[in-house]
């Protein structure tokens, strides 16, 4: 019994034993301060669905070798202008959720593109300069918020000004399209947004389909053995630009989905910090720098969007002040240090 | 008039995990003596001076067998630092320089001259300022003392490289009681002036009391500057000799040894090959550390070709080269077609496959189940064991198909594993090894490049590779082209062998042929010992079209 | 020894230098477009070199350690702040508050210096977005201390500075007590202006510390590290140790140099100071034409220059160019970053090539 059970803690790692302790006895602790539990769940699990997307589209980048994707914002900005012109279009419904999706898709190719590009010329330092190519986009696009011909006015400034708002609603549009969509109401306060979870499964289907096929073969070779790739006549640096466009193309995707459930679109320095949750998250899940599953990615965000449900209402009851922030800061970097520390047992 | 030589190896011996390396070698140096350690790879050259000069591996593989004597007493080193402090230094073969440094900032690397000053008291030793000064003398008196021309203010970077050779020397010469230097494969790197500058560098240091050891492959710079030789072979001594006492020829006969003197193995004289299959003209190859120069050979159809040569020569370079891993020209041509380098699809698709003597680095997916890594190259090339569906779109991994046909190779090659599924980075390395070659095997190629095929295995899998090697070559009548340091296992096993020396075939012989020849050929002792026989200094430059 | 031709030098130093330029050129458009007067310019960036040098400065031994921009200076900026902090509540002014201040912080700074260079000899090759999301963890850390330790755990006497919960530091202090204190140490007027004589004698002795620093042992050490790590432990320098010391002396620069740029401002924000301290140094520094592996003084002052003046003018810039002051604020915003982008992408692209390019030349290729 010790020895399994020294096992599975080896194989899981301390830091995710201890916060699935951890979150485990918020839970338990929750009635005992006056939380609903049923209302808890609700909120873990619409979290849990909104945020999933975007936590898979670590997993290309991760596979083929180029590091955790600290750029996603590329990805984000392409489906905010997604949503932005899909709404300027006034398309309601499920046909204004899918030409958000049409809009994105492709832009999301784009940007892919020139950004796998450019970390084919920084290989081995691509995870800072990630990190800055994101933070630029998003700088460069609050400048574009403010110029772009939109003319919708329930995005633009009141009063005659111009330029996009901070954040625009989409309620009468989009709100809830695919959480609605066979959702289960138990009591006052649990819903589940099965629409959400269908769309969040398929995804993963389809990235694990992937991972499936000789190319997708071929892209965890590239991350596991760049060398043995290249030996077998694999074109590393293509395989590394197809992981990095799948990558920025679902953070579109996954965007579209947060902010359907979300209610509200966030531009200008909404996307700023949008990485790192999705990074811990992934890492949580038991991703390392250069190996990532489909277990991870669910394990991962269920976690890591507990922690921040229960977190802040649990907490916040029990010592009357409001932590969370400030522990949604400690554990998700935490996190993230704890990985980029490991001793790296696979060479580049 | 009886002195205590300076240093006396005695009865040394040197086991890694059961497999034997040194057995009882001994001999002693004089002061002032220079010493020549000649063998080919792998007969316990390095493992030697590891011991003298207490690498760590070496204690922490179980320590060594016998004495080591410096000046009459016995010493052991835990750590080259206390090495060096006995006063033994070690020029390495590759260089341990920092390069935006200046030669005296090199030669004085962590032995700077340094000048008191008050913070000394609050911060420790180290806040003492360098006196650049007295540097630059110390610096100064060390290139001296070796007699070349350095100029201490360079930069690294921009010395031409013998003076980058020269500064490692005159970093070891600085330190106070340096009494005995061991030099590895100095002249590698030289060009044919430079390599003399040293070796009268050398005479003269000895000629101060120094005394050296000149490990090198070069016959003619050992007759040239030692005073006697120390031929080792797997492990033993073979020979000590006086150099003014014996002969390049006689020295290289030594060095590869007479063991395989009949070639009980079939060898029948009536194989019956076909035409040219692979044909290379003027071949160069870029491969750090194994640079091919200019190589043409040809290689017929159902024939085993081998490659040999000491290490850093060239033979690695020449298959990787073929196979496109390093950035390489020339012509070269599969029957009638010509093979475009610098693309390892191209080289795959043309039907030719590689087996990498880098096992872990190339050869696997190390944290991937054995069954990817059996079938990964045949899976890329050639669509095998996938599914079309989609009408073509999608190539389906065929999973089921992928753990038949590695089961199909764990038998026929003994892979000991508990499954398919078992990730390759657990199994030893002559299991490894397997997988590797049966990752080619599942190609089906026309011509297979084996690199260093029992490189660490042992000996029954040693046997098992070759013969499966042997029966490929009979049964499918795949033309193998096998590199390898083990001069023995090519005469087992091929038809003919080239031996390459300074990036250049310097000739191809049978396998029957005396094994003098063969130690000739590697040591590039052909003409008069500079490799292209017509005595003309050896040209180092790499021909190609930038 | 190579002869360069006039072309080829003119050439080397216009890309060496390819970032400043382009600034200075940036900053020819904007300056006239901005509207602003050349004595208004010319006494903010006297006012803005005295304060954000030191915080600049203290990035370079880092660099020469080879350990790339030390993104964890945030860690020393926010140790100031705790100096700071307590040195208010005990309502001790002046220049002898700064001093008490920078006592305190100091272990405070060799502490968070010894762990962030500890964290960052475990992901060597990784520096950066180590140091990078460590920041962002000890910030965590800082905020717990600050907001709910001050006050509960640590005694705050000044009610002024608790929030009205009764616990944890404002998001606003008033340094009054403190503010120009070493600026006007030597109180020297120029016409109206006062000019900060404390602060750049300051800032010319850690100049003078930065160049006599390279000529000690330990200088030479790092110098050593920085270009080649295993070479220098091969020769029995002690690596992992030397790396530690870099961060942190330059943590400990970094503390003193926040504590000299609040007290240049007068008002301190407890949670947000710190932040983008880091961020503007680093700007700062790349933009004066220095790399992750190569910086030096002059280096640090061009930038401090460039990026202020940049700062300073883009938002009527903005105006007059696009009708939008906030324009103009977004765009410094993102020439910081896009700045800092560039010359990670041109230094990690520079790598790749040199390494190629030194595995021939180092083997012996004629």
């Amino acid at each position: 019994m010790n020895e399994k059970l020294k096992g599975f803690i080896e194989e899981a790692g301390w830091p995710r034993v201890i916060i699935g302790l951890f979150l485990l006895s918020l839970f338990v602790a929750a009635p005992f301060v006056k939380v609903r539990v049923d209302a808890s769940i609700s909120d873990t699990l619409v979290r849990f669905g909104m945020n999933g997307i975007l936590v898979l589209a670590m997993v290309p980048m991760i596979q083929s070798g180029c590091g955790l994707n600290f750029g996603l914002p590329l990805g984000i900005i392409a489906g905010l202008l997604g949503a932005v012109t899909s709404i300027q279009l006034a398309f309601t419904g499920m046909l204004g959720f899918l030409t958000a999706l049409a809009i994105a898709i492709p832009l999301a190719a784009l940007f892919g593109t020139a950004y796998g590009l450019l970390l084919n010329r920084v290989k081995g330092d691509e995870m800072m300069i990630a990190t800055y190519v994101g933070f630029s986009s998003v700088a460069f696009m609050c400048m574009m918020w403010l110029l772009l011909p939109y003319t919708s006015p329930t995005m633009i400034w009141g009063y005659g000004g111009s330029g996009l708002r901070t954040t625009i609603s989409v309620e009468g549009y989009w709100l809830h399209i695919l959480s609605d969509f066979l959702s289960l109401q138990i009591g006052q306060y649990l819903y589940v947004p099965t629409g959400m979870f269908i769309f969040f499964g398929f995804m993963c289907f389809l990235m694990w389909a992937f991972l499936h096929t000789k190319t997708g073969t071929a892209m965890t070779a590239v991350g596991s053995n760049p060398e043995f790739a290249r030996a077998s006549g694999i074109d590393v640096n293509r395989m590394r630009v197809v992981s990095v466009v799948l990558s920025t193309v679902l953070a579109a995707i996954g965007i579209i989905v947060y902010q359907q459930s979300f209610g509200f679109i966030q531009l200008y320095m909404g996307p700023f910090y949008m990485a790192f949750p999705a990074v811990a998250a992934i890492l949580l899940g038991g991703a390392s720098v250069h190996k990532a599953s489909m277990v991870n990615v669910v394990i991962g965000t269920f976690l890591f969007q507990g922690i921040l449900t229960m977190t802040p209402s649990v907490i916040n009851s029990l010592l009357q002040t409001d932590m969370s922030e400030v522990i949604r800061i400690v554990v998700s970097n935490g996190m993230i240090l704890y990985a980029l520390t490991r001793k790296v047992q696979v060479k580049r | 008039m009886e002195t205590t030589p300076l240093l006396r190896m005695e009865h040394i011996g040197k086991e890694y995990f059961g497999n034997r390396v040194l057995a009882d070698v001994s001999f002693s140096l004089e002061k002032g003596q220079i010493l020549g350690l000649v063998g080919e790879n792998g007969a316990g050259k390095s493992t030697l001076m590891n011991i003298l000069f207490g690498m760590p591996v070496i204690g922490q593989t179980g320590g060594f067998e016998g004495q080591v004597l410096l000046d009459g007493k016995e010493v052991s080193f835990a750590d080259p630092l206390d090495a060096l402090d006995a006063g033994i230094g070690y020029v390495h073969q590759e260089f341990s320089l920092i390069p935006g440094f200046s030669a005296t900032e090199n030669i004085l690397l962590n032995r700077e001259s340094t000048k008191y000053n008050f913070l000394v008291e609050v911060f420790g030793d180290r806040l003492e300022t360098l006196d650049r000064p007295h540097m630059l003398e110390r610096s100064v008196r060390a290139i001296t003392t070796l007699g070349v021309d350095l100029d201490p203010e360079m930069i690294v970077t921009e010395m031409p490289v013998g003076h980058r050779q020269f500064t490692e020397i005159a970093r070891e010469i600085d330190r106070e009681n340096m009494k005995l230097l061991v030099l590895d494969e100095p002249t590698a790197v030289l060009a044919e002036s430079e390599a003399q500058v040293l070796l009268q560098g050398m005479k003269k240091l000895a000629a101060q009391g120094i005394s050296m050891i000149f490990i090198s492959h070069r016959l003619q710079e050992i007759m040239d500057v030692c005073d006697k030789i120390l031929v080792l072979r797997d492990g033993r001594v073979i020979q000590e000799a006086k150099t003014h006492e014996t002969s390049v020829r006689q020295i290289a006969g030594w060095m590869v040894g007479r063991k395989m003197e009949e070639t009980a193995e079939a060898h029948p004289a009536d194989r019956i090959f076909g035409a040219p299959l692979l044909k290379v003209e003027r071949l160069w190859v870029d491969m750090p550390g194994e640079t091919v120069r200019d190589v043409s050979f040809e290689v017929r159809q159902g024939e085993i070709f081998g490659i040999g040569g000491l290490a850093g020569q060239g033979k690695l370079g020449i298959g990787n080269g073929i196979m496109g891993l390093f950035p390489a020209g020339g012509k070269v041509f599969l029957g009638d077609d010509p093979i475009y380098l610098n693309d390892p699809r191209f080289s795959l698709s043309a039907g030719m496959a590689f087996v990498s003597e880098d096992r872990r680095g190339v050869g696997l997916l190390l944290e991937e189940p054995i069954e990817w890594n059996i079938v990964f190259t045949a899976m890329q090339t050639q669509d095998a064991y996938t599914r079309a569906l989609l009408g073509g779109l999608v190539k389906w991994r065929d999973d089921k198909a992928i753990a038949a046909v590695s089961k199909e190779y764990i038998d026929a090659l003994e892979i000991k594993c508990v499954s398919g599924r078992q990730r390759a980075i657990e199994l030893s390395g002559g299991n490894q090894q397997k997988v590797c070659l049966a990752k080619a095997f599942a190609v089906k190629p026309k011509l297979l490049f084996v690199a260093e095929p029992t490189r660490g295995i042992d000996v029954g899998a040693k046997k098992l590779v070759l013969d499966t090697l042997r029966r490929t070559n009979r049964e499918h009548g795949t033309t193998i082209v096998m590199t390898s340091s083990e001069l023995e296992e090519l005469r087992s096993i091929c038809d003919r062998i080239a031996i390459v020396d300074e990036g250049r075939i310097s000739g191809i012989l049978p396998p029957t042929a005396p094994v003098e020849e063969f130690g000739l050929l590697m040591l590039g002792a052909t003409g008069n010992g500079n490799g292209n026989g017509n005595g003309e200094e050896a040209d180092r430059t790499v021909y190609h079209d930038e | 020894m190579k002869a360069y031709t006039t072309k080829e030098k003119i050439q080397h130093f216009l890309i060496s230098n390819a970032v400043p330029i382009i600034f200075i050129l940036m900053s020819a458009v904007a300056i006239p477009l901005s509207g602003f007067s050349a004595t208004y310019l010319v006494q903010e960036m006297l006012i803005r070199l005295a304060r954000n040098s030191f915080l600049v400065l203290s990035l370079i031994i880092p660099i020469v350690a080879g350990m790339g921009l030390n993104f964890g200076m945030v860690l020393g900026a926010m140790a100031g702040q705790i100096g700071l902090i307590l040195v208010s509540d005990w309502a001790v002014v002046g220049m002898r508050g700064l001093l008490l201040a920078a006592m305190i912080a100091t272990p405070i700074a060799i502490g968070l210096g010894y762990v962030c260079g500890a964290v960052l000899n475990r992901a060597k090759g990784r520096e950066m977005v180590t140091s990078y999301i460590l920041g962002f963890f000890v910030n965590g850390i800082y905020q717990l201390t600050v907001l709910y330790g001050f006050g509960k755990l640590v005694p705050i006497g000044n009610a002024e500075l608790v929030l009205s919960r009764g616990y944890g530091i404002r998001n606003a202090i008033n340094l009054a007590g403190m503010r120009h204190a070493l600026d006007y140490l030597v109180p020297i007027k120029i016409g109206t202006l006062n000019v900060p004589v404390g602060t750049y004698l300051t800032i010319a002795l850690f100049c003078l510390f930065i160049v006599w620093f390279r000529r000690t042992k330990l200088g030479q050490d790092m110098r050593a590290i920085g270009q080649d790590m295993g070479v220098a432990g091969a020769a029995g320098i002690p690596v992992e140790k030397t790396r530690i010391i870099a961060i942190i002396i330059s943590t400990v620069l970094a503390c003193y140099g926040q504590i000299i740029f609040l007290q240049n401002i007068g008002t301190m924000n407890t949670y947000n100071s710190h932040d983008q301290a880091g961020m503007f140094a680093i700007a700062a520094l790349l933009i004066g034409g220095a790399t992750v592996s190569k910086a030096t003084i002059p280096n640090v002052f061009v930038g401090v220059v460039l990026f202020h003046l940049m700062f300073v003018v883009s938002p009527m810039a903005g105006k007059q160019l696009m009708g939008q002051a906030q324009i103009g604020e977004y765009f410094r915003v993102f020439v910081s970053y896009g700045i800092i982008a560039i010359s990670l992408a041109l230094h990690a692209w520079k790598r790749q090539k040199d390494r190629e390019r030194a595995r021939r030349s180092l083997r012996g290729e004629a």
